[in-house]
């Protein structure tokens, strides 16, 4: 049996590789240990949030699909920092943890290229630094051009709780138990990684009158470029807000003996994310905050789990008991899953090319989880990325790479192959440099047109964004015609620049109606066009190091007077351009200078 | 970068002592080629008694340092000779060194290689650089301070302020649900942004006046014909030790002469002529006298006692006005026909340069502070790459004043204020992102 391409594992990152892989025509078989965890949601119900949601919107507009099915399935959507500046906007929906993992499952299946086994696969065959095959565990082989690694927490899971440590998946699933260690035989250095989720909670068992409710949004919404919202304002499910107390913090620090991570009962612990801290860290580590903010969200339409967003911990279940009944509103709660932390194999991203191919084995990808990200939307950019890359490989293309100025998902492989990752990697939009050029409304302005090159955006989506452009160019074009009377005749252009002014002000004197998202993205470009300028020199700067390529085969032991830490980072990372060699932590602008220096002699001799 | 080079440490001819430094992989091995002791098993950072030889021949009896890398200043192996001062002997060591394998090193080509290996910092090459060139005691006071990183500390004090606003507007973005966390606010940016102006503003007042010390102050003698200018500039000549009277290089082509007046070297601006005794100023040309005007930091103007004055006088003062300057009225020693109401209120030095320039001198001090500056704490920039920079981030918070008026959104602000981080960080060479971050997740508590 043969595939073009396999891709093991159905999480977010499996299912935007395989149908990318497959919407570019080509054979494609996706492993899974179930059918049931496809595109399953086993931490927050949520999808989006800040930089993540402008991550959604990326996908969409290079041809993924996790906006457009969160679309369809959300039952709350918010625009976070909407009072801030445009740069900073971006959605978050809670979605369905039922109905969101039906859609994409549908897709799948509709799909003529795609076919699913539920299996797990235990070994990878390789020849010639080339990869041939997967090994399944039952000793079956299956033969692939490219394959495309998207394992989440599955290598050599352990689930933690108190003092017990079992083999587990999340939800009790099947972990892959020696996939890790054949990928180490092969070479790939293995990091430990841990993560933790909250308890779930009955919902008809929390008194939501002791708690601050939090609706959804006023507006409608959409992530996705190609279709209108599928909610209406009015149907949006609540979220609640409640905090810890006094009695909380007093139980957490009688017990703390007793959690996972301070009880000293386990060796070898993984590394937590330093964004996502348990509740004890964050007692232990923020001692004179009074309460810690916890919120309530519903997991479903379909069942009764309430996630308690804020509140993951590692301690055994009688004082997860102790802990929940401590807070406002939740004293006779009932809690139907405890919370757990889960450890699990990764690779070190370092390994990666920028492509997300692996520097080691020819044809091998990885994306997720696998990678040290953290996060449903994380995974699924990193997964198209795979799966487009995988894709144009055996096309004999070159492969998409998304520079830092032009998206986040670009920012986020390029943080991965460059600096690698200690705990488990989180998007922010503090990582992006160029985020005033990475807005969650010119997504589709930056990447639609990489999308329609690589075959994932149709004839008509790209037409739709011809258009766009052209009216945008239009309108800024128009306004600089429009005199303003009684204003010593300035420009409408020079006009909406005035911080009372907007564009509402000033559409009715434009010789035609245009559509809301360009008359937005026109006052925007306007509005902040000092701004932009500033952000785009700095990128074109970055752009320049970045065109300065560093010769693939290069000896570093030859350059003399490297610092000895840079030369082993540069050895490790090889990073294929000046610019990238300069992101890397411990090689200084000193290590640079000399690598130019060098450079320049390697070129004239 | 691999040969060994060579060179005179100490200024020639001025010491009893001179010392002859040599660098790079070949250094003990090309000292060992002229001394009459084996140096290839000594120990390193030790200093050994010999002498220097040329076909079995004494040359100078000398003690040699031995540094081996990587612990020296070039992180290579470091030779130094300590040998007799004279400018022959020295010089002849040198020769030797040249004969031997060692190239004569280009001038800073130690503190490159410092810099190049990692040693010191890019400000701290630069103030080693400083060091170098230093001609006065203040100068060097100066370079000293800027190898003891005080600049470093000072801007990185700026920058960490800046970087805990910046966590603080990042955490409100990333994490817009958590509302128990402190909300930057304008107030607070502006607040920031007064300090930076201030904090930047005063290191750049003082850098200026650092630049002065180290630079020198180009002063410009004027008056017309038969004043005494000549006599005033012979007398400072006298007293005080000239130390170059020729400075090769454009910006400086013209300098006529450096002189050393109470510690602070000024830059004497040749008039054409100023020399000789019959004094041209009108043959100067107005244009280039008014060039020669703008380009001096002090002008010391020339008038005698013993004439009226002239319309001429009358509009040098003018042209002079907004000019630092002293006014001198010279050959106080003959009959007063000058009228000092004239000068309005401007203190006025009275001299007879023949005899006594003292209070000339003391005026200059006084101008420019320099008992003051003796006694501060030199906390400058030290060259003019940092001080433009400094002006650059200047600017950039004054950009950031202007949009606070106009209410654009703290995030965008940021971006100004990442700009300054940039900048200070380039005069200091750290860069931003990481500490930015490591401050986000030290300070705040956030999570699932």
């Amino acid at each position: 049996m043969k595939y073009e391409i396999i891709v093991v594992g159905g999480g977010h990152a499996g299912c935007e590789a395989v149908l990318a892989s497959a919407n570019k025509g080509h054979k494609t078989l996706l492993v899974t240990g179930s059918k049931d965890t496809i595109a399953m949601m086993p931490c927050n119900p949520s999808i989006g949030g800040s930089a993540k949601g402008i991550v959604v919107r990326e996908i969409d507009a290079l041809g993924g699909w996790m906006g457009k099915v969160a679309d369809k399935t959300l039952i709350q959507m918010k625009m976070l920092n909407s009072g801030k500046g445009p740069a900073v906007r971006s959605l978050r929906a809670q979605a369905d943890k039922i109905t969101y993992p039906r859609e994409m499952l549908k897709l799948l299946e509709n799909n003529k290229n795609i076919d699913i086994i539920e299996e797990i696969v235990e070994d990878i065959i390789v020849e010639k630094n080339k990869i041939k095959a997967v090994k399944l565990s039952t000793g079956k082989e299956i033969m692939c051009d490219a394959l495309i690694l998207t394992t989440g927490t599955y290598m050599k899971a352990n689930i933690l709780v108190g003092e017990s440590r079992t083999v587990s998946g999340p939800n009790g699933t099947r972990p892959s138990l020696y996939l890790s260690d054949n990928l180490k035989k092969l070479g790939f250095k293995l990091l430990r990684l841990k993560t933790g989720t909250p308890p779930r909670i009955d919902r008809s068992t929390i008194d939501f009158s002791k708690t601050k409710r939090e609706d959804g949004d006023n507006k409608l919404y959409t992530f996705s470029f190609d279709n209108d919202a599928y909610y209406t304002i009015e149907k949006q499910e609540p979220c609640y807000l409640t905090y810890t107390t006094q009695e909380t913090h007093n139980i957490i620090k009688e017990n703390l003996s007793k959690s996972s991570m301070y009880g000293g009962f386990h060796k070898n612990l993984g590394i937590g994310p330093r964004y996502c801290p348990s509740i004890e860290d964050k007692v232990v580590r923020f001692a004179d905050k009074e309460r810690h903010q916890l919120f309530l969200e519903p997991e479903s339409l379909y069942y009764t789990d309430i996630y308690l967003q804020g509140f993951s911990t590692s301690m055994p279940y009688d004082v997860q008991e102790k802990m929940v009944h401590s807070l406002p509103g939740l004293e006779n709660a009932k809690i139907l899953k405890y919370a757990y932390a889960i450890e699990y194999d990764a690779i070190d991203s370092k390994e990666l090319k920028p492509s997300l191919e692996t520097k080691i084995i020819d044809g091998l990808f990885t994306a997720g989880q696998i990678n040290g990200t953290s996060g449903y939307e994380e995974a699924a950019g990193q997964g198209l990325i795979a799966g487009i890359n995988a894709a144009l490989k055996l096309e004999g293309k070159d492969p998409l790479i998304l520079k830092r100025d032009e998206s986040y998902i670009g920012v986020l492989i390029d943080d991965l192959v460059t600096k690698g990752v200690k705990d488990p990697y989180r998007l922010l939009t503090s990582r992006a440099e160029y985020r005033l050029l990475l807005r969650h409304d010119n997504a589709d302005l930056r990447l639609r047109k990489y999308g329609y090159e690589v075959g994932l955006i149709n004839e008509d989506q790209y037409q739709k964004l011809v258009n766009k452009q052209t009216n945008i160019k239009n309108i800024i074009e128009e306004l600089k015609s429009i005199k303003i009377k009684d204003k010593k005749n300035i420009n409408a252009y020079d006009y909406l620049k005035r911080t009372e002014i907007t564009m509402d002000d000033l559409k009715e004197k434009l010789s035609k109606k245009y559509g809301e998202l360009e008359l937005e993205q026109a006052e925007i470009m306007v509005k902040y066009e000092g701004y932009i300028k500033k952000t785009k020199k700095e990128a074109e700067k970055m752009r320049k190091l970045e065109n300065k390529k560093i010769p693939k085969d290069i000896d570093y032991d030859k350059i003399s007077n490297l610092a000895s830490e840079a030369r082993i980072k540069l050895k490790e990372i090889r990073p294929e351009s000046f610019g990238q060699a300069s992101r890397i932590s411990g090689v200084n602008p000193s290590d640079i200078s000399i690598l130019s220096i060098y450079m320049k002699r390697y070129f004239n001799d | 970068m691999n040969d060994t080079i060579c060179a005179i440490s100490t200024a020639i001819g001025i010491g009893a002592i001179s010392i002859v430094r040599v660098s790079g992989s070949k250094s003990i091995n090309i000292v060992n080629k002229i001394f009459d002791r084996d140096l290839n098993n000594k120990k390193s950072h030790t200093i050994n008694y010999g002498h220097i030889i040329e076909n079995n021949e004494i040359v100078d009896e000398v003690m040699i340092t031995i540094m081996k890398a990587p612990k020296t200043f070039t992180r290579e192996d470091i030779v130094e000779i300590n040998c007799h001062g004279s400018i022959v002997n020295t010089n002849k060591i040198l020769e030797l060194l040249l004969n031997n394998g060692a190239r004569l090193a280009e001038p800073g080509e130690f503190t490159k290689r410092a810099f190049l290996n990692g040693r010191i910092d890019l400000i701290e090459a630069e103030s080693v650089m400083d060091m170098i060139n230093s001609k006065t005691e203040n100068a060097r006071k100066l370079a000293i301070n800027g190898i003891d990183g005080k600049i470093s500390n000072l801007i990185k004090k700026i920058i960490n302020r800046l970087i805990k606003v910046n966590a603080n507007i990042e955490v409100n973005i990333d994490y817009p649900e958590y509302e128990d966390i402190e909300i930057i606010t304008k107030k607070e940016i502006e607040e920031l942004s007064k300090y930076i102006n201030k904090e930047l503003s005063k290191l750049l007042n003082e850098s200026e006046n650092g630049k002065i010390i180290k630079e020198g102050i180009n002063t410009l003698i004027l008056g017309k014909p038969n004043v005494g200018k000549s006599s005033i500039l012979n007398k400072l000549l006298n007293e005080e030790k000239a130390i170059v009277t020729d400075i090769a290089g454009t910006t400086r082509d013209i300098i006529e002469g450096q002189i050393r007046v109470n510690g602070i070297l000024l830059n004497i601006i040749d008039t054409a002529g100023i020399r000789k005794t019959n004094d041209k100023v009108e043959k100067i040309g107005v244009e280039k006298s008014l060039k020669l005007i703008e380009s001096a930091d002090l002008i010391i103007l020339v008038f005698n006692n013993n004439e009226l004055l002239t319309d001429e006088d009358l509009e040098l003062l003018n042209k002079t006005k907004d000019k630092k300057r002293i006014i001198v009225v010279n050959k106080m020693d003959l009959k007063n026909k000058i009228d000092f109401k004239k000068f309005g209120c401007e203190k006025i030095v009275k001299i007879s340069a023949l005899h006594e320039i003292d209070e000339l001198k003391n005026e200059i001090s006084d101008i420019f502070k320099l008992n003051e500056l003796n006694n501060k704490d030199f906390t400058y920039l030290s060259n003019s790459r940092q001080i433009s920079l400094i002006k650059k981030a200047i600017n950039v918070s004054k950009n950031l004043e202007q949009a606070l008026k106009k209410e654009v959104p703290i995030d965008i602000l940021e971006i100004d204020i990442k700009e300054i981080c940039e900048i200070l960080n380039e005069i200091i060479g750290e860069s931003y992102d990481e500490k930015l971050i490591d401050t986000l997740f030290s300070n705040f508590c956030l999570g699932k």
